[in-house]
């Protein structure tokens, strides 16, 4: 087993990430609404809620995929950087894995891998190689490693994504809806990914409906609706005895099917 | 004899046109695409000016009118009428190259984009190690009419003391006008040639470099 998150945090106090008063506009639409929210180190968050809450939006702006309109973001008590040479370094320490696996199309599996740690952390080839082939191997698919993205199944892609990631050797992970356009049986293979990830002690905030999943390997749950976070409760607690109306509709809507 | 220099000056103006005309090309469509307004609004501008001017016109601008602001490219005049030539070649052919290319970029979906930049890429590596590698896939049949069309147009360079196939032709056919027709079919089958060796050309890349998604 080869370590994943490189701790090297100046203080170790501060929140990993720390999200405070975030406001988002799409126009005149708000889509985040004031969000107050800290993440510890090695703390799994999953994020639950309606269609159009803002769970997308949310993660994304912790990388700043998104700007923000007001408040602030900061990742190992670093505030995010403008666009630029600050930034990309700080995105290289966030790793983001999409509901599309969004790998790269013209190269192989193991270039996927390869590509950020050649260029952004300037790791010699070789070096960079055999650290993705471990990494490919844990996750179960070192042996596609020469295939290209489009040959292997939605499954497969979603690990060698999630490796893409770690090969960053990221402090946090965001996963935005990792297995939603999974076929139902390739579902649980990308889970047992991330929960042994998550037992290993990576950050996570993982958006995503899987109960099984947040039960397991979440110390909270963060319930959102119309871009505001309605309610923050342990997973049991939550899918139990939710607290807010909104939730427990939710909840009894999902359950329902 | 005449002809063989002649359709080697034709490959000689193409191969610096082409090789200039897709790097200038690139980096244009890079401009374009760029978070930069000046370098976008720049790039924007010489494209339309320039792709909306016949290419004779800028052949002009090049050969007669740089030399009015002092530009020369070599006192050897054969010479610095082949650099001049290749010059509005690539200024003329880099456009359509660029807006190729840009239409190549606008389908490459943007969740590529976003995962190379979530690994920290930044922009003009995102670009150069993702997005470009996969556009030029996508617009090789388009990109080939554009190349094919270059080819073409070096014939325009005869007419400003260019030494290629049309001049060969003309004086093929100022030595045996009695054989006029024939050197006009030999000169366009010349042409054709040059054409359907690119054409195959750029099949074999189209199939060599598809990408499935
Ligand atoms: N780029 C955008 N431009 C305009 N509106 C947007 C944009 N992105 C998101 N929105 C809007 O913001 C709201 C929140 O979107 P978001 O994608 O964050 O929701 P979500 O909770 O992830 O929903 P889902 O479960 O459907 O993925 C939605 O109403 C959406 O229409
Ligand atoms: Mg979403």
């Amino acid at each position: 087993m080869i370590a994943i998150s490189e701790d090297v945090s100046a203080d170790t106090r501060a929140p990993l990430v720390d999200i405070r008063g975030v406001d988002k506009h799409f126009g005149d639409f708000q889509a985040l609404k004031g969000i107050d929210l800290q993440i510890e180190r090695g703390e799994v968050v999953v994020v639950i809620g309606p269609s159009g809450s803002g769970k997308s939006t949310l993660c994304r702006t912790i990388n700043r995929l998104e700007t923000i309109d007001a408040g602030t973001i900061a990742i190992d008590g670093k505030p995010l950087p403008q666009e630029g040479r600050p930034l990309a370094q700080l995105r290289s320490d966030v790793g983001m894995v999409f509901q599309s696996f969004n790998l790269f199309a013209h190269m192989t599996i193991l270039e996927n891998v390869t590509l950020g740690p050649i260029q952004v952390r300037g790791l010699k080839k070789q070096e960079a190689e055999a650290k993705a082939m471990e990494l490919l191997e844990r996750v179960g698919v070192g042996h596609q490693a020469g295939k290209y993205p489009a040959q292997l199944s939605g499954g497969q892609q979603q690990r060698v994504a999630i490796a893409r990631s770690l090969a960053m050797r990221p402090k946090v992970m965001l996963f935005d809806e990792p297995t939603s356009a999974l076929d139902p049986e390739m579902i649980n293979e990308v889970l047992d990914v991330m929960v042994e990830l998550g037992a290993e002690g990576m950050t996570m905030i993982v958006v995503t409906h899987e109960m099984g999943f947040a039960r397991k390997a979440a110390n909270r749950v963060v319930f959102m609706a119309d871009g505001e976070i309605v309610e923050v409760a342990g997973p049991e607690e939550f899918f139990t005895h939710p607290r807010s109306e909104r939730a427990r509709d939710f909840l009894s809507k999902i359950l329902a099917h | 004899m005449v002809f063989l220099q002649g359709t080697w000056g034709t490959v000689k103006l193409f191969g610096v046109t082409l090789i200039g005309s897709l790097v200038l090309g690139t980096v244009l469509a890079a401009m374009r695409v760029s978070p930069t307004p000046v370098l976008r609004g720049a790039a924007a501008a010489y494209v339309n000016i320039v792709r909306n001017t016949p290419l004779t016109l800028v052949m002009f601008f090049c050969v007669f009118g740089l030399p009015f602001l002092d530009i020369r490219a070599s006192r050897d005049s054969a010479l610095n009428s082949f650099v001049l030539a290749c010059v509005a070649l690539i200024a003329y052919t880099s456009c359509f190259v660029a807006e190729t290319l840009r239409s190549g970029i606008s389908t490459i979906p943007v969740g590529q984009a976003e995962a190379a930049r979530a690994i920290g890429l930044n922009f003009g590596q995102t670009l150069r190690f993702v997005i470009l590698p996969q556009a030029f896939r996508t617009v090789i049949p388009p990109l080939g009419s554009v190349i094919i069309a270059m080819l073409k147009n070096t014939s325009i360079a005869s007419a400003f003391n260019n030494r290629e196939l049309i001049s060969a032709m003309r004086g093929a056919i100022e030595q045996r006008g009695d054989i006029t027709l024939i050197v006009i079919l030999a000169t366009a089958a010349a042409y054709l040639v040059l054409s359907l060796v690119l054409g195959r050309i750029f099949d074999y890349l189209e199939k060599k470099w598809v990408i499935v998604r």
